[in-house]
């Protein structure tokens, strides 16, 4: 122990400090460990005597004042008022396009948060939390018979009780028709043409996204594109294109489609027969020795069909082949509908198969 | 002589009559159990969905006609989208607070459904819906599948890339149906998909009045015959029993504790709604009907129906040549349609096999009732294991575990899963039985042979 | 880069095949060769400016065994190089685009011909894969690499052509995908030349978009979209990834049950 003198003083007076801390730290425990165990005495007095009546004048037992309590939830409530100002302050001072999202949530989020707290303190600490013993409530036989016999007593007179029930329902379940039948309003009832219409007729063109015509020596292999019929509603899903070229020879078209792919080009409804995504992927190999054959893919539920076998399901959930488009190629050269679709567009419903009506 | 208390108090039973009725709602008792405040977390949503869309519904503009942006944000400058997308993002980039409240609403949507489910097998795992609580339970389930509609229609009517996308899947599904698929399409959307404008305001109308109204009616019922037949309760003690009730009062005890949860609720979701990005609308651009983005999702709450649409395989029921029931039925309607009905039917089905009549306001402990617990771990597997199958695409991206591979897996294990659950489970749930049964024992021995010492004591004394 | 030190059995043995497969196809090649562990087969003593000589034997070494020694290709698998089979498509006329594509992407070599090209670590060092380019540049007339004026790109037109064209796989903020049979990588983190390369290559199962679909100002405004997704405005806070909805319902539970534990500090009492 051979230190220095002037150092010595030094580690002593750190040490005494750190005595003091640890003293000033027990003596606060200890208080908080006493205040929290008469409150759980408190709590258990109340619960061992739940049946037990509250003092005279009184309906509810009292709690014991806690004033430190009552200043942490004023403090809490001010706290609360601060970050409450806090946003209004930011909605204030920030123009819209530099709005900082994550600080104006912050501070309504922490003026919540803090009323929640002081809300929190005063169930814990300022009101009694006693608890209480009630009968759960009970079938009431007697009622149960009075309003039975009132029923009956009431239709005592009628004697015809079949036929008025009968006659009332009938009014009932009429009136409740004419009343829905406005309804009806909404859509085509019966009439389910509008799901099989298409704007395919033999002679309309293909046009691109920009509404230009789309021309065959334009269709290269190895990609895809998206087409729509000429002088239609884009947002027509009967409307919707997907076009691919494939070498005429890899083509194993189903039968009567021979002359369906001019040059090998290749025309489907962009409309998943499954739950009617777009089918927005095109999967074609770079070396298709070692790679997978051209498919085109829906992106929702990952159905896949074979462009080379008139879309034939190769995966996935879909049910039956994305309708073919014939095509044909105009005099001027344009890609062109050489008929209407192969079958219905996009998903299936009661009565529906390949071929159109 | 005035009393600042008193007086208002007779004011109001002056005029309404209604002290008897107050008194006894101060005094309606609250079982203390974490657990049975789950409800209330999805009720303190509910409304932070109603304020925040209330909000919402003053800035946004439900058509589909189609405009141009020239708004602020670079990306969609110059593009065509429907009006409707376009009061959405000037929502969430122009309007001071419109990002916050927008974000807090639709958190609040996630969290709504999250804790209703929570609630929900709070409620199954307690064997809370046994008679007298039958109707509270169908109530409750009719809440769950209209507030699942809610929200689907709630995104979808934004008519970004995801929503259109997820509305030309309902449409399918809808078509789906054996018999009135078409007429029944054609019915909701006016015309085939998207509906030629006609479909955004049926969906708004039915989103901002409609279901909310439902919602708000079936809420009221819901929490009346909580009322009307009190809270259950667990058996903490002899006292507890199914003719009395121990709870602590709604005035002064429950409403502050009830107040901070619905304040603390609304915290969480307007932290979410600052700090955590949902729907980044304006980064998914707006829907036409040949686009499509990968990995395409629904709300989380509608993951179990993606992932059955995808598990299925791929078939459509064919008479000849003619489609009786198209493939997405399955996964779309069957499926929620068979858990739906498994729900409803299962407080009648247990009392079948338990023949038990009685009236329980005492709640079960999982374990005390192995079959039902181990049934509902069974079912509940069985949906999650579906609605997992629902995101392996993003498993593909991210691990690169082959998404053929999880299909074939997943085909197999959501039938192999459950059944091996319920086994596990249920002999669990019984050897915590007997384990707390031989502890009890040992205790009441105990008991008794200290009895047996102090009796030898006094004796021992009386000898003396 | 010099010879690594260690060498082990499997790597001697990629060296034997290396060098008789040079002895024999190529010839008259005297400089003595180095594999190191990762199967990648240099020269040890390698020149430190970019040569078509460099390039050659790179190419002998580490791509013959699947394109051939020309780069004419191989269409059935054979055993080549090494002991795994080899199979590739022809490089004439690909160009060095397609070269500085493949090589600084990582997506070549490949360890297995069945295997999907994916962003691997990048094995060659600047100078040997302009080496590479140079030389598989110089087996046909083809096109360069491409350096697309970015600037000049329209970040909303691209947005656009993105979703038309790229979003179906590669999602719309190009967080990648799925399309049957293969793994759709994300986009983030590579540079404007291998996006703009990318869309004119069409790499494993991409589409190979050409000229007369997607113009060069209509590429270079893809490629800024492209760029832009390595930080879109996320301004509503934490991104979670940008991936949609499934890490956003993973967030929504986790709020759920953070809700569920808090009631513990409403109610009083933990135990049933």
């Amino acid at each position: 122990m051979s230190r220095p003198p002037s150092g010595e003083s030094r580690p002593g007076r750190g040490r005494r400090a750190i005595g003091w801390l640890l003293a000033a730290v027990a003596i606060f425990y200890g208080r908080l460990r006493r205040r929290r165990r008469e409150r759980d005495g408190e709590d258990a007095e109340h619960r061992v005597h739940v049946s037990s009546p509250p003092p005279p004048g009184h309906v509810a037992p009292h709690p014991e004042p806690d004033s430190s309590a009552e200043l942490l939830v004023a403090a809490l409530l001010l706290l609360a008022a601060l970050f409450a100002a806090g946003f209004v302050v930011v909605y204030a001072v920030f123009s819209p396009g530099s709005m900082p999202n994550q600080l104006l949530g912050a501070c309504i989020a922490g003026s919540l948060l803090f009323l929640a707290a002081a809300l929190v303190v005063v169930a814990r600490r300022l009101v009694a939390s006693e608890e209480i013993a009630e009968d759960y409530p009970r079938e009431d036989p007697e009622a149960q018979e009075e309003i039975a016999q009132l029923v009956r007593d009431s239709a005592g007179g009628i004697t015809r009780r079949k036929l008025l029930i009968g006659a009332a329902s009938t009014a009932g379940g009429a009136l409740g028709l004419a009343g829905l039948a406005p309804v009806l309003s909404l859509g085509p009832l019966w009439d389910t043409r509008p799901l099989d219409a298409t704007p395919w007729r033999r002679g309309r063109r293909l046009v691109g996204v920009d509404g230009k015509p789309l021309r065959a020596s334009a269709i290269e292999e190895e990609t895809f594109y998206s087409a729509f019929a000429e002088g239609w509603d884009q947002e027509d899903i009967s409307s919707l294109l997907v076009v691919v070229r494939l070498q005429p020879s890899a083509l194993k078209l189903p039968r009567g489609r021979e002359s369906w792919a001019p040059y090998g080009i290749l025309a489907y409804s962009r409309i998943c027969t499954h739950a009617g995504c777009a089918i927005n992927l095109y999967r074609k190999p770079r070396f298709p020795v070692t790679e997978p054959r051209p498919a085109l893919v829906c992106p929702c539920h990952y159905s896949t069909f074979d462009p080379a076998d008139g879309a034939r399901v190769i995966f996935g959930p879909a049910g039956r082949p994305l309708p073919q488009l014939p095509l044909m190629i105009d005099v001027n050269g344009y890609l062109a509908a050489a008929g209407d679709l192969s079958g219905r567009v996009g998903p299936a419903w009661w009565g529906v198969r390949e071929q159109p009506a | 002589m005035s009393d600042r208390v008193l007086d208002p108090v007779r004011f109001v039973d002056e005029r309404t009559a209604s002290a008897g009725l107050i008194k006894k709602a101060l005094r309606y008792l609250f079982p203390d159990h974490w657990s049975f405040l789950l409800g209330e977390i999805a009720l303190y949503a509910f409304i932070t969905l109603i304020l925040t869309g209330t909000y919402l519904a003053l800035f946004f503009d439900p058509s589909v006609a189609k405009t141009t942006y020239h708004g602020a944000y670079a990306p969609l400058q110059g593009q065509q989208m429907s009006e409707a997308y376009k009061s959405v993002v000037e929502i969430s980039l122009s309007y001071k607070a419109g990002l916050l409240i927008r974000q807090t609403h639709h958190w609040a949507a996630d969290v709504f459904l999250a804790s209703i489910v929570l609630h929900l097998m709070r409620v199954f795992f307690t064997g809370a819906y046994r008679k007298p609580r039958e109707l509270t339970w169908l109530l409750g389930l009719l809440l769950l599948f209209t507030s699942l509609l809610e929200g689907y229609l709630g995104y979808s009517l934004v008519d970004d890339l995801l929503s259109g996308i997820g509305l030309a899947i309902g449409y399918g599904v809808l078509l789906s149906v054996p018999l009135l698929g078409g007429p029944l399409a054609l019915l909701v959307f006016g015309a085939p998909f998207p509906g030629k404008g006609l479909f955004e305001s049926r969906m708004y109308i039915a989103h901002v009045f409609l279901l909310p109204a439902l919602l708000t009616v079936l809420i009221a019922a819901h929490l009346a015959l909580v009322a009307a037949r009190h809270h259950t309760q667990f058996r903490r003690d002899r006292r507890h029993t199914d003719r009395r009730l121990i709870g602590m009062p709604m005035f002064p005890a429950q409403v502050p504790r009830s107040l901070a949860l619905m304040l603390v609720v609304m915290a969480v979701l307007f932290l979410l709604g600052g700090l955590v990005q949902i729907n980044p609308i304006w980064q998914w651009g707006p829907y036409e009907p040949w686009l499509a983005t990968n990995g395409a999702q629904p709300d989380w709450y509608l993951g179990w129906l993606i992932g059955a649409l995808r598990l299925m395989p791929g078939f459509d029921v064919v008479i000849g040549s003619y489609t009786v029931v198209p493939n997405p039925f399955w996964g779309g309607v069957a499926f929620p349609l068979v858990v739906l009905g498994v729900l409803a039917a299962f407080p009648w089905v247990e009392r079948v096999f338990t023949r038990d009549r009685a009236v329980h306001n005492v709640l079960d402990r999982p374990r005390e009732a192995p079959t039902r617990t181990a049934f509902g771990v069974a079912f509940m597997s069985w949906i999650f294991l579906v609605f997992v199958f629902g995101a392996t695409d993003r498993l593909y991206v991210l691990f690169g575990v082959s998404y053929e591979t999880l299909l074939n897996v997943f085909r197999i294990a959501i039938w192999v899963v459950p059944i091996a659950l319920f086994v596990i489970v249920r002999r669990l749930c019984r050897g915590l039985q007997e384990a707390e049964a031989i502890e009890r024992r040992r205790e009441d021995a105990e008991r008794e042979a200290a009895l047996g010492e102090s009796e030898l004591l006094r004796r021992g004394e009386a000898v003396m | 880069m010099t010879a690594p030190s260690r060498q082990t059995a499997c790597s001697w043995l990629a060296r034997a095949a290396a060098v008789l497969t040079l002895v024999g196809l190529a010839g008259g090649v005297t400089t003595a060769l180095a594999a190191s562990q990762n199967g990648i087969v240099r020269p040890s003593s390698e020149p430190s400016t970019p040569s078509l000589e460099l390039g050659r034997q790179l190419f002998s070494a580490n791509c013959a065994s699947c394109h051939g020694i020309a780069g004419e290709g191989i269409s059935r698998p054979r055993i080549g190089a090494g002991v795994v089979p080899g199979a590739g498509p022809p490089l004439q006329g690909v160009g060095a685009l397609a070269a500085d594509f493949y090589l600084r992407t990582g997506f070549m070599p490949l360890a297995g011909i069945h295997d999907e090209p994916a962003n691997h670590p990048v094995q060659f060092t600047p100078t040997e894969i302009a080496s590479m380019t140079a030389f598989v540049a110089s087996l046909g007339k083809g096109p360069g690499i491409l350096h697309p004026e970015v600037r000049r790109g329209n970040v909303s037109r691209g947005f656009q052509l993105f979703t038309e064209d790229c979003a179906g796989c590669h999602q719309s903020l190009g967080r990648g995908g799925y399309v049957t049979g293969a793994r759709v990588p994300p986009l983030q983190g590579i540079d404007a030349s291998e996006i703009a390369e990318a869309v004119r290559i069409g790499p494993y199962l991409m589409p190979r978009f050409p000229a007369s679909q997607i113009s060069e100002s209509q590429l270079a405004s893809i490629v800024r979209y492209v760029l832009t997704t390595n930080k879109p405005d996320n301004r509503g806070g934490w991104s979670i990834g940008n991936l949609g909805p499934i890490p956003e319902g993973m967030v929504a539970w986790l709020a759920a049950l953070l809700l569920g534990v808090s009631c513990l500090a409403v109610s009083r009492r933990l135990r049933s």
